[in-house]
């Protein structure tokens, strides 16, 4: 079965470090949004789905509006059904609509607990406002809750890392997706480069925080099953995991993407365009997607790995034995592999 | 009858580069109507983009011009463009041999520089008359007069009289072709006389063949004729002779005794026509040739291969192309370990070797990857027997080596006199030997200096131009071989030889060289997935090391809503960059790292 995402394009303040697409948020436009999803989805009537997941954006920001959109979708009984939030926007109300609507995966933009770390990001939330967040959400009866972490943000130590992973597992978190903070050209950091390069933490100590996160983590029983997530066992994203295995997913609103019927497509990063069509215009950014290079790249991200043949058992030899496993006909990366993997990729791919 | 050689002049123009020779030309050119106005195109002689880009000939040209001169007649004007650059010194001398005068441009605030004087003198050796021109008077600092003072002391001709002109401006360009028509003087010859015609240039046409530029020294030549090369011993049936217009070839029913003009025979290969041979009837062939012939030697020698090991026939095909026009670039296939299959090609010095490396990348759009440059190295063995080696992979062991000796040259290098004591250290530390040092004027020295050549053939000229703001200019001419302490050193990436960076080196500077190579390569070569020791290494000893950390984090954490295309943008963009690595083992080498190493700063 396919999965649906839907892109949320709201935010009440964009982070300076964020280069996903988001305009300003309003309830009149939110409507309109809403309006415009639905008549989309209405192209996929006849199919039912089993993961359905809300990102941005804010998708919290309309959580008036999630039962309506979740309604026109033919869902799977055990549907997995994500919406990603902000701590800041997680009262009560938010979390019982959203409870009601049939969600039942949340997934937090925590970045950090320190404050100074969350002050550095940008971030409109504090540490507090983060745990009470997760709490209010297990209370209000959600028992998949996912956290993002940052690592690499200025200042950033492997102490501060290791506590921010300590308190984050005394949470009921089941999930936690932990990633390298990039500097994207187009965000505030971005133009502001020059100034926070020297303060941004070297490759070395990066790659160190990833370590760091890895083991912290799969201590509190939070295994590592693709390059930046982390589960308890059985709580793995189902919806992202199509993405790695490359299985099939329609992709609704402006910079979404999808994988449908063998090709992959995209909509471009307009929201008055989205509005003001019937339909997403939609251009193929792939035809025939579906290759051993895919296989590899996608494939090398998770833990399970992929089938090796000759061919690549052949290229081995270039890649440092600690880099990977290989057992029953299977590669997989190690941690540190994970840490290099673009050049893993593309020298076996 | 009035005697056609009269109202003939044969001159060419020399100046340093940028002293406004090219401009010069130009502007005679305009003024001489030769090239109507709308095909007038900045420094006309110089058609190639290489040439006009870096402000140099690289080959001579040559151009036919009328002139109605003051006293009512018309002349007709041979300019021969002459290459600027000690590189081509024996292509100078052959253009300058086929003029009976030259005209001698100075930078009315600069002066006389190296390169004017080497060729001045060349001018006067052949019993040129030298004209004198003082050039870009609109220049505020100029100062005619000083110039004029220097031009007799140090070249010892007269120049009071020298027009001052700017060529720029078009300021007294016709002063300039009346003395050419008053102080050079007409040809001689014989036109009934056995052909002899000397070769100063050739180029290679698709249509016609090769095209030789000659000057009918003796007889004439005509289509039909059949003519011989009388060093290569070649032959061929005359098909078209002509003048050289600005713009294009004129033919004309035939050539003559003290005229300048081009050939056409059908010619398949350039190197039946070089430069300096002389052009005969092969049915009445004069006696004896032109005097001054001689094989141009190639100096400097390096390597030539393609990035991508799949162009290796379009290198091919370029480097037969360019010897088409240039017979004195030499190779031969040849393959490295390192870099695969490529040509180990000769050159005339470095500045040639430049060019042709830049007009292959640009003319044939190939990426290549040159090896550093050699020289040509003398070994006396044990055995009694004596090799040449001009290539670092196949230097003998030194066991085997009884003597080795390494080219010299006499260098001059001339400067304001305030950068003496800095020319003097890298000459030093270049392992010259002081010889001589004169002031042409209060403010400018000539400083003697004998140089190993393979000491000059990396960055001399560069550094010498860096230390002296510009100022300095130099010159050099062989001067055989000397005894000396050579060593190959290798360099070894994961404890692997690459062939293509070993080079033969003075014992002396192998330690600082090796430094050099490891940082430089240690730059050059990023971070990979295995550590990467760099050693440096005579026979079996290493003499330097650096180390290349392994990469610790080259990873796209977040695929955003699935953005899978995207990463395989990424993907592909990684994979195409290690395309246009060296793969050697494990270690991949950037093609930058190669042509880094042949660029060691001084300092």
């Amino acid at each position: 079965m396919r999965g649906i995402y839907i892109h949320v394009p709201f935010c009440v303040k964009k982070c300076p470090y964020c280069d996903f697409y988001s305009l300003p948020f309003s309830q009149s436009k939110a409507e309109d949004y809403k309006n415009a999803v639905v008549r989309n989805l209405s192209r996929y009537n006849g199919e039912q789905f089993d993961t359905v997941y809300f990102g941005g954006g804010t998708p919290s920001l309309m959580y008036g509006h999630i039962a309506q959109i979740l309604n026109s979708i033919n869902r799977s009984e055990n549907a997995e059904i994500t919406v990603e939030c902000n701590p800041e926007s997680a009262d009560e109300d938010v979390l019982n609509a959203l409870k009601a609507a049939g969600v039942n995966r949340l997934s937090f933009g925590v970045q950090s607990l320190c404050e100074n770390e969350l002050s550095a990001l940008g971030r409109t939330h504090g540490a507090n406002e983060a745990k009470n967040a997760i709490l209010l959400t297990s209370k209000a009866g959600f028992e998949n809750i996912s956290a993002d972490i940052m690592l690499g943000i200025l200042n950033q130590t492997k102490s501060s890392l290791e506590e921010t992973i300590n308190e984050l597992c005394g949470l009921p978190v089941t999930h936690v997706s932990a990633y390298l903070l990039k500097i994207e050209e187009n965000t505030v950091f971005g133009k502001r480069y020059v100034e926070i390069a020297d303060k941004m933490p070297s490759e070395d100590l990066q790659a160190e925080l990833y370590l760091t996160a890895v083991d912290a983590l799969e201590k509190h029983g939070l295994k590592q099953y693709e390059i930046s997530n982390f589960a308890k066992s059985g709580y793995e994203s189902r919806h992202n995991l199509k993405y790695w295995r490359a299985e099939e997913y329609v992709g609704i609103g402006p910079s979404a993407h999808s994988y449908y019927n063998g090709r992959r497509f995209a909509v471009g990063r307009s929201l008055e365009k989205f509005l003001g069509s019937e339909f997403q215009t939609e251009e193929t950014t792939e035809e025939f997607p579906d290759s051993e290079e895919e296989r590899i790249m996608l494939g090398l991200r998770l833990s399970e790995g992929i089938d090796v043949n000759e061919r690549i058992k052949g290229r081995l030899k270039l890649i440092p034995r600690e880099y990977y496993n290989l057992s029953d006909g299977r590669l997989s990366l190690t941690p540190r592999g994970f840490l290099v993997s673009n050049e893993i990729i593309a020298i076996l791919a | 009858m009035e005697n056609y050689l009269d109202k003939i002049r044969n001159f060419c123009i020399i100046a340093h580069i940028d002293h406004g020779k090219s401009t010069l030309a130009d502007r005679i050119l305009e003024q001489t109507e030769t090239v109507a106005l709308r095909d007038m195109e900045e420094q006309l002689l110089d058609n190639m983009d290489i040439e006009r880009e870096r402000g140099i000939t690289i080959k001579a040209r040559a151009v036919r011009l009328k002139y109605k001169a003051d006293d009512g007649e018309e002349y007709i004007f041979n300019l021969i463009d002459t290459p600027g650059h000690v590189d081509f010194n024996y292509e100078v001398s052959r253009s300058l041999v086929a003029c009976e005068g030259a005209v001698l441009i100075v930078d009315a605030s600069q002066g006389i520089e190296a390169q004017t004087l080497a060729n001045t003198y060349l001018a006067v050796e052949n019993d040129l008359e030298v004209v004198p021109v003082v050039n870009k008077i609109d220049l505020p600092s100029a100062h005619p007069e000083e110039v004029k003072r220097e031009i007799e002391d140090v070249i010892g001709i007269e120049a009071m009289d020298a027009p001052e002109i700017s060529a720029k401006m078009g300021i007294n360009i016709r002063a300039v072709m009346e003395e050419i028509v008053k102080k050079i003087p007409a040809p001689k010859g014989d036109i009934s006389a056995p052909l002899k015609a000397l070769i100063f240039d050739s180029y290679y046409d698709s249509y016609k063949g090769v095209i030789v530029y000659v000057r009918v020294k003796e007889g004439e030549v005509k289509p039909g004729d059949k003519i011989k090369m009388m060093a290569s011993g070649a032959e061929f049936t005359v098909v078209e002779t002509g003048y050289m217009g600005a713009t294009e070839l004129v033919p004309a029913g035939g050539i003559k005794a003290g005229e300048v003009g081009y050939i056409a025979a059908s010619i398949k290969s350039i190197g039946d026509t070089k430069v300096g041979d002389t052009v005969t009837n092969a049915v009445n062939p004069a006696s004896e040739a032109l005097p001054g012939y001689r094989e141009v030697s190639p100096m400097v020698f390096s390597g030539i291969y393609p990035a991508d090991g799949a162009k290796y026939g379009d290198l091919r095909d370029a480097l037969e192309k360019l010897r088409l026009n240039d017979a004195s670039l030499s190779y031969e296939p040849e393959s490295s370990i390192a870099l695969g299959f490529g040509f180990r090609c000769g050159f005339l010095g470095l500045l040639h070797m430049d060019i042709i490396q830049e007009r292959i990348e640009r003319e044939y759009n190939l990426d290549i990857i040159t090896t550093a440059p050699s020289v040509v190295y003398k070994l006396e063995m044990t055995d009694g027997t004596t090799r040449m080696i001009d290539n670092p992979t196949n230097y003998p062991d030194t066991s085997l080596i009884a003597q080795s000796y390494e080219p010299m040259v006499n260098a001059h290098v001339y400067s304001p006199s305030e950068y003496v004591g800095s020319i003097m250290e890298l000459c030093q530390n270049r392992r010259g030997v002081f010889k001589d040092m004169k002031y042409i004027d209060e403010k400018r020295v000539d400083l003697h200096y004998e140089l190993p050549l393979n000491e000059i053939v990396y960055d001399f000229f560069d550094v010498l131009k860096s230390r002296t703001r510009g100022y300095a200019s130099y010159d050099y001419e062989m001067k055989g071989f000397a005894p000396s302490k050579l060593v190959k050193l290798d360099i070894m990436l994961n404890g692997e030889i690459i062939d293509a960076l070993s080079f033969i080196i003075h014992a002396d500077s192998a330690y600082e060289r090796a430094r050099k190579m490891a940082e430089k390569l240690k730059e050059h070569i990023p971070r990979q997935l295995f550590e990467i020791p760099i050693q440096a290494c005579i026979g079996g000893k290493i003499i330097a090391r650096e180390t290349i950390k392994a990469l610790r984090k080259d990873v796209l954490a977040k695929c955003y809503g699935g953005d899978i295309t995207r990463k395989k943008k990424l993907l592909e963009k990684q994979k195409e960059g290690k395309k246009r690595m060296r793969q050697f083992g494990t270690v991949e080498v950037p093609q930058e790292a190669f042509m880094a190493v042949l660029k060691l700063d001084d300092d």
